[in-house]
């Protein structure tokens, strides 16, 4: 079984070097990749999001089943007929002396609520309504909605009447105008272009928001598999056979695989979904529902403008979203979610190499990622003036650039200031991965030792 | 034939001296046994022939030629933390660590399932080390550091954790593998197992190494002159014979064999000892003691720090 070898030298040695790193590469990759975690995280995450969506616009659009009656008190004697059951609300109106015993003894009536119309509502514009619970938002609209537009209609009239042109009416509905600001911005070749300050800004919210939740993700990953290794002791093993240096790129490049590959499954199922749901409800029948609905809930808006403009604002926005730069945007996230991670996670993975129990590397990750999370606190001022000094700063500065520039990079901005800030990125990166490589060589073998960011400077001034 | 050399090797961390040029040299295909008390130096040294800490000065040899990096997977480095993947499945584990060391899967796959049959764990091929108990786990460790068929192994304190059947078990194993040709390193506190194992120790402490040879020749070279010796006759005429050039240690009669525990003075010898007894009492046995690797330690050890 032990068969003496003779030594000969190995030529080989840059191919060992590589076969280790991909043997580690693989290693943690089919280790991320296979775990349930993994799978469930990746596939059911866009149906979570998806989810979330739709139970909000549901609930929001859901019809309300509770069936409430209201009761109404009405001192001026005019409201009488003019409130119709609407929904599953209807209207029940009682007369003076039961409304004095309902005030004081709601409970056990029967009534949702008890609605007051006092004599001078004309003048005061305030009428009240009793209940024992926290009224539902939409019912104090429906009833705010019907008592204005009875009183406003009877005003209306009288003016009318008091003016003598009978069509006064119709040739004010006539007056009514509302324009469509469309915003094109003018590229140097002199083009124009559709776009949408909105459609940029929650393309620019939600990059900057991917980049710092990826990185952070992974490059916590990165740190909890160090640790890990370190903790349960095969380190020495694993060190006597690659260089540290071979493991820790192993590690991060694996890691950064199962990263990008949860981005392009997110992209697959993100586009076959886009086409369900154009092909499901982006039809021109399911638009023109839509819009009928949108108006009655909004009841006053001008019902033949409504139908038209539905169609388009969808057909607008997919055009806007086309007219992003689509390329650049995805280059830029795959760039700097690459610069991005390799820099955090070599920091992290020192920040792991460094300490021997979870509570320290919690007092060493904050100092460490205190930029990342300064840049998501940020983004929204930067994304709402990505031209700012603000935004100009953060996303030249290497650490807070990855989510500063990507949440900038929607709005086209100068190319020398993104060259700028990658070239930036990738010069600290590479400075910092051979700062934490060195602490990272250190710190493995180094037990019970409490470690904080002073002594790790000390460790990068050692030889050898 | 030297298969590993260490020369004048120096190590200095922030401000302890860990190695004071120290030099070692092991045979082929022999087992020596690097001692010394805690702190010494051991563990450095050990890290510095697996290439994981690099020596501040002096030279390391391989089989003649000065050792550079890919020689590791020469090496096989049972460490004394030592540990494994707790979530992975310790045959897949066992593989990776021997593809690590320049294996291919196939031939890594084949000889771990001979020597996880030999070892009585093939049921927990496909168990994960966190489902194992200690014991179970040690020998994993033990497979994964020889699978590759190394020409130097460095194991450091490869019993501990093992029960008494599974460490004879173990040093079976590791005679075996010096009968098939490998060079072994060990290093331990073990002393007796150092007696049984080891053909050459090197004893390092403070940095320095204070010892170095075989151990046989080491251990007679701390003899003091001891003997047990069994004789019929009495007692009181042996002290009258020994005289003052002689020390009697202890002495127990009993009606079939007196024995006696007697240590000469410099200048005298075995035989001049045998010879003043002989006309006093009838000898039936007489061996000279020669000290333990414990008490070889414990005295060197001492003698180091007094100076």
């Amino acid at each position: 079984m032990y068969l003496l070898k003779p030594l000969k030298s190995r030529t080989k040695t840059k191919q060992t070097v590589m076969n280790n790193t991909l043997l580690i590469l693989k290693q943690e990759y089919l280790k991320r990749v296979k775990k349930k975690s993994f799978i469930i995280l990746t596939i059911l995450m866009p149906f979570l999001i998806a989810g979330v969506y739709g139970l909000v616009i549901y609930f929001s659009i859901k019809d309300d089943t509770e069936e409430r009656t209201i009761a109404v008190y009405d001192a001026t004697n005019l409201f009488l007929g003019e409130f119709s059951e609407e929904g599953t609300t209807s209207y029940h109106f009682i007369p003076k002396n039961e409304y004095e015993t309902l005030k004081t003894n709601l409970k056990g009536s029967g009534y949702y609520g008890l609605l007051f119309i006092p004599s001078d509502i004309y003048s005061n514009n305030q009428a009240q309504l009793f209940s024992e619970k926290q009224l539902p938002f939409e019912l104090t609209e429906q009833i705010e909605r019907k008592l204005s537009r009875f009183i406003e209609n009877d005003k209306r009239q009288k003016v009318i009447e008091d003016s003598g042109i009978p069509d006064l009416e119709e040739r004010l509905s006539k007056t009514r105008t509302s324009v469509n600001l469309s915003t094109l911005k003018v590229s140097q070749s002199g083009e124009t272009k559709k776009s949408s300050s909105v459609v940029a800004f929650i393309a620019s919210y939600a990059m900057g928001l991917l980049i710092y939740f990826f990185v952070f993700m992974y490059g916590a990953m990165v740190m909890r598999s160090v640790m890990e290794e370190k903790k349960s002791r095969i380190i020495e093993v694993i060190i006597s056979s690659v260089k540290p240096s071979q493991l820790m790129a192993g590690k991060i490049i694996g890691t950064a695989l199962v990263g990008l590959t949860q981005v392009a499954i997110w992209l697959v199922l993100g586009g076959i979904g886009l086409v369900v749901v154009q092909s499901f409800f982006f039809t021109p029948e399911t638009a023109q529902q839509m819009g009928q609905s949108i108006m009655e809930s909004q009841g006053q808006m001008n019902p033949a403008a409504m139908q038209a403009a539905q169609p388009n604002q969808v057909k607008e926005v997919m055009e806007m979203i086309g007219n992003l730069n689509l390329p650049l945007i995805l280059f830029a996230f795959v760039f700097y979610f690459l610069a991005g991670y390799l820099l955090y996670s070599a920091l992290l993975g020192a920040v792991g190499a460094a300490v021997d129990n979870d509570e320290d590397s919690q007092q060493m990750v904050f100092p460490v990622t205190f930029p990342l999370i300064l840049s998501i606190m940020l983004l929204f001022p930067i994304a709402k003036n990505p031209e700012g000094p603000l935004a100009f700063w953060c996303s030249i500065i290497p650490f807070t650039s990855p989510v500063a520039m990507m949440a900038r990079v929607p709005y086209e901005i100068p190319v020398w200031e993104l060259l700028l800030s990658m070239g930036l990125l990738v010069l600290t990166t590479i400075v910092c991965i051979m700062a934490a490589a060195k602490i990272y060589r250190i710190g493995l073998l180094m037990y019970g030792k409490k470690v904080n960011i002073k002594e790790l400077i000390k460790w990068l001034r050692y030889k050898g | 034939m030297e298969l590993f050399e260490a020369r004048n090797v120096n190590k200095v961390f922030a401000s302890t001296q860990a190695l004071t040029d120290v030099s070692i040299s092991v045979k082929e295909q022999s087992i020596f046994g690097l001692l010394g008390p805690n702190g010494a130096g051991k563990t450095t040294l050990i890290r510095i022939i697996n290439q994981i800490t690099a020596p501040d000065s002096g030279e390391i040899f391989l089989n003649g030629r000065k050792m550079n990096r890919t020689d590791i997977s020469h090496i096989g480095y049972l460490p004394e933390e030592r540990g494994l993947y707790k979530k992975m499945k310790i045959g897949e584990q066992a593989i990776y660590l021997a593809q690590l060391k320049g294996m291919s899967y196939r031939d890594a796959s084949n000889n771990l399932k001979k020597w996880f049959e030999k070892f009585d764990i093939m049921p927990w091929w496909n168990k994960k080390v966190e489902e194992l108990s200690k014991g179970m786990q040690q020998k994993v460790q033990f497979i994964t550091t020889v699978v590759h068929q190394p020409k130097l192994l460095i194991f450091d304190e490869p019993f501990s954790g093992f029960d008494p059947i599974n460490a004879n078990l173990l040093k079976k194993e590791i005679l075996n593998l010096k009968a098939e040709g490998a060079t072994i390193i060990f290093s331990t506190h073990n002393m007796g197992s150092v007696e049984e194992l080891c053909d050459h120790i090197a004893l390092i402490n403070k940095s320095k190494k204070i010892e170095d040879g075989p151990t046989d020749e080491i251990r007679m070279k701390y003899k003091t002159n001891i003997f047990d010796i069994k004789y019929r006759g009495e007692f009181r005429e042996i002290d009258l014979a020994l005289g003052t050039d002689y020390k009697i240690i202890s002495h127990d009669e009993s009606d079939k064999a007196n024995t006696l525990k007697v240590q000469y003075m410099n200048g005298k010898s075995n035989n001049e000892l045998l010879s003043s007894i002989m006309p006093a009492a009838e000898i039936l046995a007489f061996e000279e003691l020669i000290p333990s690797m414990n008490d070889v330690f414990i005295k060197a050890v001492e003698e180091s720090n007094k100076n």
